[in-house]
């Protein structure tokens, strides 16, 4: 079992869902989250006053995964948000220990759905 | 002070003219903002702002001797009112006898504002601002000039063929509808657009904005009067009531087709029944009034939902589906139910016996529909050469915020 974090670029998120659906993933969670990678996002002036733009606005989606699916959700979410420019994002693979369904009270394989 | 002046209807006007202000900034800015993306909201506020500023001044200088100053072959004011020239406290009786001819003028520059301004809901979320702005200055010069001088303008040769329009159904909402739609052809379709659901992101600002346009709508209708009267108070009710009818029009289409009445629904269909009655707002009965809210509800809903939905063309907000379509219904709805009997300076239409008006009504709404497409076409085609259209496609998806202002409206943090 693995949960999956991906950063993405925010008008990508429709297409990645897209190709997510295609490998039957449909569970997951979506949030709006601003972060920091090696390149400055777009300065912002405020009655002439520069904000550098340090945080640029990302989306976040956290996948809870049975091992197969692992792979086919990683090669989606490349597919459908590669662009080769800075900033496309990153995927975080971690090893996730335990799971349950909180109406069943079922655990692991069965509850990740 | 001139004895003409009367008092009252000075103070009516005045305050008729700040409530047509009111429509752009900030009835339309809201109701427009509310419906494109997070991070196109202030850019789509900012053009109903910066056009505000931009007429007020183009206005002063010389749009308003266009429109209205001495005719030219009948086809345009001359430019002999440039800078208000002689434009003054006296009235100028070809307009309107009891107020100062400078107050007529005020009036008539916020409906000058407001008309280019409709027109940015066709091409949200993707325009230059630069191109935007020479854009908007050139079609108020070129379209919206002209066409106010043909129908309102002392020799006006629409004015002389008979046709009614009480408030500007066909000068602001018909010019600025199809103009809008050529907009929409031009610049093409959105990234995404119709693939990918585009959604409203505050819809509160939405029901706020269209609130104000119905508020505002009293100084655009009832103010047309140009007088405290009888005629005033009948152009206000039947503003209200054209509103609230098409309101439910609209919601009870949705009740039978959807399951649901929305609330995006219900106040589009109110902007629908307030440019519907537009043009016969002060020559109807309030009952008439029921059938021109519920015909330009009824019409307008098929026209965004299915008309737009078939042909795929992304008239972003529904400028031309709400404007240019409900304009269309209510400059013909006019040659329905006008009635000399509720203004015998109007006409009667053909529920009461005058088939011929309709007539007038349609030949009306044409020439101002082709002559605003012709040269909102022909502009966007130099524009497109000497300064680009749209911005690029990077730009388009970090948004028109940070890439034409570099300002976003929400912060996530804090
Ligand atoms: N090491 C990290 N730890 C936590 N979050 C990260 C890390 N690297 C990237 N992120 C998140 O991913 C987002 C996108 O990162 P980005 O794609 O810009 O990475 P990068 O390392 O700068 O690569 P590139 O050179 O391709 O831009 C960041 O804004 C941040 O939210
Ligand atoms: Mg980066």
């Amino acid at each position: 079992m693995k949960l999956i974090i991906a950063i993405i670029q925010p008008h990508k998120l429709d297409d990645v869902m897209e190709a997510l659906d295609e490998k039957e993933i449909y569970l997951k969670t979506v949030s709006n989250v601003l972060g920091c990678g090696r390149q400055k996002g777009i300065p912002e002036t405020y009655r002439g006053v520069v904000e550098s733009g340090k945080l640029t606005k990302k989306v976040r989606l956290e996948i809870a995964l049975n091992d197969p699916y692992v792979e086919p959700a990683i090669q989606a979410i490349i597919k459908a948000s590669k662009t080769g420019q800075t900033g496309d994002g990153k995927i975080f693979v971690v090893d996730m220990h335990e799971c349950v369904r909180i109406r069943t009270e079922e655990r692991d394989g069965v509850a990740i759905g | 002070m001139n004895l003409a002046i009367q008092p009252g209807d000075v103070a009516w006007v005045l305050m008729s003219a700040a409530l047509v202000m009111s429509m752009t900034t900030p009835g339309l800015a809201f109701f427009y903002g509310g419906l494109v993306r997070r991070k196109n909201v202030l850019s789509t506020m900012m053009q109903s702002l910066f056009l505000l500023c931009l007429i007020s001044i183009q206005w002063i200088l010389f749009g308003y001797s266009l429109s209205f100053g001495p005719d030219i072959g009948h086809f345009i004011g001359g430019l002999s009112w440039f800078g208000l020239k002689g434009v003054g406290a006296d009235p100028n009786p070809d307009y309107a006898a009891t107020i100062p001819h400078s107050l007529f003028m005020a009036y008539q520059m916020m409906f000058a504002v407001i008309t280019p301004a409709l027109i940015t809901g066709a091409f949200a979320e993707r325009i230059r601002f630069s191109t935007f702005a020479v854009f908007s200055l050139l079609w108020a010069t070129l379209v919206y000039d002209p066409v106010c001088h043909w129908v309102w303008g002392t020799g006006g040769w629409l004015r002389t063929l008979g046709a009614l329009d009480f408030a500007g159904g066909t000068v602001v909402h018909v010019s600025s509808g199809i103009s809008a739609l050529v907009c929409a052809l031009m610049l093409g379709r959105r990234k995404g657009f119709p693939h990918h659901t585009i959604p409203p992101h505050n819809m509160t600002y939405t029901v706020l904005g269209a609130s104000m346009l119905w508020f505002g709508w009293f100084g655009f209708n009832a103010g047309s009067a140009l007088a405290a009267n009888g005629l005033a108070v009948s152009a206000f009710i039947a503003t209200n009531t054209s509103a609230a009818a098409a309101a439910l029009a609209w919601m009870a289409i949705e009740w039978v087709v959807v399951g649901r009445p929305t609330v995006l629904g219900a106040a589009t269909g109110a902007v629908a029944g307030l440019v519907a009655v537009t043009p016969a707002a002060g020559f109807v009965s309030p009952l008439s009034a029921i059938g021109i809210g519920v015909l330009g509800g009824a019409v307008c809903y098929v026209s965004v939902s299915v008309i737009k939905t078939k042909f795929k063309y992304d008239d972003s907000l529904d400028a031309f589906g709400v404007h240019g379509v409900g304009g269309t219904v209510g400059a013909l709805a006019t040659g329905l139910f006008a009635q000399k009997a509720v203004n015998p300076a109007g006409a009667d239409g053909l529920f009461f016996g005058n088939a011929g008006l309709l007539g007038s009504q349609a030949a009306a709404v044409g020439v101002t529909a082709v002559y605003a497409a012709a040269v909102t076409w022909i502009l966007l085609k130099i524009l497109d050469k000497f300064m680009g259209l749209r911005v690029t496609e990077e730009d388009e998806v970090i948004g028109l915020d940070d890439t034409q202002h570099r300002e976003s409206a929400y912060t996530l943090l804090d």
